[in-house]
């Protein structure tokens, strides 16, 4: 027992390869998972060692939770309280969206946004400062969170609201894990009538109908079309629009469903132009001629691919990457139509495309939803892939977009720069509660926000 | 249900006491870190726990065990204990273990007499309820002794040993025994080794125990495969087996 408490008190922990939900890249990573806060406190007090950026799930896609160490918040996964009055929960930083759901919803409460996977933490939800289909009535999840509790880079906490320790605040609801590890949160929450929500879907024939549709269903609760970016010509843009808001009727209740999982990784030669356009025919030819109202459980609504475990293992060996970008409503439809222009002469798509309006911005230095539309796409990795994404940065920051750091790989300082005008406020915080730099990511580092280099010579 | 939890604070015990809360029965846990325990209670009462009881007991102190059951019982009061799951365990330095008889002593103490005694102790309890199920998790290091880790694992073989004759013994009290023999768990107690293929997560052990304990199963190996694991590496040849390293 001395043995496991000794490993326990100095964070000896178990070294892996460690990769985003894209798997692109992979690091040698070694894992720190301490039990309680006070010994978190302690790693990070103690100061010595190489830097290290906290993690959640690990359901960012890119690099903003890989770093020579990583410090997990898995066993800081306890609720706290539940008041039911105020309509507040209090757990611990590591605890899922999943495991939220699973204690509302048979009691009638629900999150008030949601990502599209529900396996991701709160600590994470709160550094990426996630947004769901209803951001445009709802605004992002930093929107409704009371407050936290931050351990500093020195290890000093910090309990941080809208109203308290504002700054702290600010810079870490979206600043990807940068400002320090959150220890707990106090979320609140809505009441629904029913685990159920009325869904409808309506086709739209090409771009400008997408966008159409978006705008007319703009008070509707939770709104998202998914795009068809193999279409080309009169078609391009092709969508089906996906409306959903909470049904009236239908029980309150927990179901866990069986899932179905990916044991293995698949040669990533399956997905090509050819199975990929031929899901997308299928998926528009499903919704061409129906416009239904349907009764769907929550869980299928709001998660349909967390029933297939490991899907990010359909992209081959090599990963896949994700690019999601937000342009302002005035230059969205040229800016769309020349990312998607582009992105079908290049012959690469994905079974992911998503797009959805965004309401106004938040106060948050580095939350990535602003007022506009943003896409997502997700591409298979291959090496001629990465100038194609440099082509879009042009056309989305020549549109005035911005780019959503939890889905980030490869951006460069420059484009980073260009999207988020608030960095430098950020990189000046930063500077200042971190002096050492015990706190960075391999994104943070690509993006000019903390240099690898600096840690390293101070050792 | 009614279920006392023995070395609550372990992933294993964490993940199951979890999942009970989530259907409402009453738990009381014992552990040896008092702090970690509050949170726990909190947490169990969130997730939907009828009623959640604590007691704090460090399970080298032989001296106190009686107490704390004590205080099990009064906390169950007049109703039935269903379910005792002991989950409590250490993972002994091999190496050093080998050479100081102390350390030895202090870890199949806290892996295998520690459970005795409290069996001992719980035994009578659970005869005159005339129900209810005895589950104890050891460990599939108990199969058979391998190089790296036969302090423990003969600690965990003397708890397995004893479950299959207490079995037997309460067969005609109606109290069920369980033996849990759970392969690579991914939890702080293992925290210094890499992960492999063969892990798996408390979550998933703990959803498997709560079948065998539902289904009244005698021995299981969680996750499942493990039994075939098992049944291969005690079919080696000792003549081999003694050259094995792993």
């Amino acid at each position: 027992m001395a043995n496991s408490v000794k490993i326990r008190m100095t964070g000896v922990n178990s070294r892996m390869r460690l990769s985003g939900w894209g798997r692109y890249p992979y690091v040698e990573a070694s894992v720190l998972a301490p039990r309680d806060a006070d010994s978190t406190a302690q790693i990070l007090k103690n100061g010595e060692g190489p830097r290290m950026i906290p993690r959640g799930a690990g359901r960012s896609y890119g690099d903003s939770a890989l770093a020579a160490r990583v410090l997990s918040s898995r066993y800081l996964d306890d609720f706290i309280s539940l008041d039911r009055r105020a309509l507040t929960i209090r757990c611990g930083a590591g605890t899922t969206l999943a495991e939220i759901l699973r204690v509302c919803v048979p009691q009638g409460l629900f999150l008030p946004v949601l990502s599209g996977t529900k396996t991701v933490t709160i600590g994470g939800a709160i550094a990426a400062d996630i947004h769901g289909k209803n951001h445009h009535v709802d605004g992002s999840f930093c929107d409704h969170i009371e407050r936290f509790t931050l351990l500093l880079p020195s290890g000093e906490t910090a309990v941080c609201s809208p109203t308290e320790n504002k700054e702290y605040f600010q810079a870490t609801c979206g600043g990807m894990g940068l400002t320090g590890m959150i220890l707990d949160a106090t979320i609140s929450l809505k009441k629904v009538p029913s685990a159920f929500i009325s869904a409808q879907s309506i086709p739209a024939a090409n771009l400008e109908e997408s966008l159409a549709l978006l705008r007319q269903h703009n008070d509707e609760q939770y709104v998202v079309a998914w795009v068809d970016c193999l279409a080309k010509a009169s078609a391009l843009g092709r969508g089906v629009i996906h409306l959903g808001s909470h049904s009236e009727t239908g029980k309150l209740e927990h179901r866990s469903k069986r899932k179905l999982s990916v044991p293995f990784t698949t040669p990533g030669f399956l997905l090509n132009r050819y199975t990929m356009g031929g899901f997308n025919q299928l998926y528009y030819a499903r919704h061409r001629f129906k416009k239904s109202v349907n009764s769907v459980y929550y869980d299928d609504y709001f998660f349909p691919l967390d029933s297939l475990k490991g899907w990010n293992r359909l992209y081959g060996s090599e990963g896949f990457l994700q690019y999601q970008f937000v342009l302002p409503d005035d230059a969205a439809e040229s800016g769309l139509r020349e990312t998607l222009e582009t992105v079908s002469r290049s012959g690469k798509g994905s079974f992911l495309a998503v797009l959805k309006r965004f309401g106004p911005a938040n106060a948050n230095w580095l939350s990535f939803p602003s007022e506009g539309v943003t896409l997502t796409l997700d591409f298979k990795y291959e090496p001629d892939l990465l100038p194609l994404l440099d082509r879009l940065d042009e056309i989305v920051l020549a549109a005035g977009g911005r780019h959503y750091l939890a889905k980030d790989a490869r951006m460069s300082a420059a484009v980073f720069r260009q999207g988020y005008p608030n960095w430098h406020q950020f990189k000046a915080l930063k500077d200042r509660i971190d002096p050492a730099g015990t706190l960075g990511s391999l994104q943070s580092d690509r993006l000019g926000l903390t240099q690898a280099a600096m840690r390293s010579s101070q050792r | 249900m009614n279920i006392l939890l023995i070395g609550a604070g372990s992933a294993i015990a964490t993940a199951v006491a979890r999942r009970y809360a989530a259907q409402h029965s009453s738990l009381f846990l014992i552990a040896r870190n008092g702090s970690r325990l509050a949170l726990q209670q909190q947490d169990l009462l969130v997730r939907g726990a009828a009623r959640v009881g604590t007691r704090v007991l460090d399970l080298l102190n032989h001296e106190e065990y009686e107490t704390a059951i004590n205080a099990a019982t009064e906390f169950f009061d007049e109703e039935d204990i269903d379910l005792v799951l002991i989950c409590h365990g250490s993972l002994p330095d091999q190496e050093a273990a080998e050479q100081d008889f102390d350390l030895a002593r202090r870890e199949i103490d806290i892996n295998g007499l520690s459970v005795i005694s409290l069996l001992t102790r719980l035994t009578p309890y659970l005869k005159a309820q005339g129900r209810g199920m005895l589950a104890v998790v050891t460990s599939v290091a108990g199969d058979r002794g391998r190089q790296p880790n036969f302090v423990y694992g003969a600690a965990k073989a003397l708890v397995s040993t004893y479950l299959q004759g207490l079995r037997g013994k309460l067969l005609p009290y109606g109290v069920d025994v369980l033996d849990i023999r759970p392969g690579l768990v991914d939890s702080p107690m293992t925290q210094q080794f890499d992960k492999g293929l063969l892990w798996s997560s408390p979550e998933l052990v703990a959803r498997q125990i709560e079948k065998a304990i539902r289904r009244k199963r005698h021995t299981v190996y969680v996750p499942g495969y493990w039994r075939l694991i098992m049944a291969v590496v005690r079919s080696i040849p000792e003549a081999v087996f003694k050259r094995l390293k792993f």
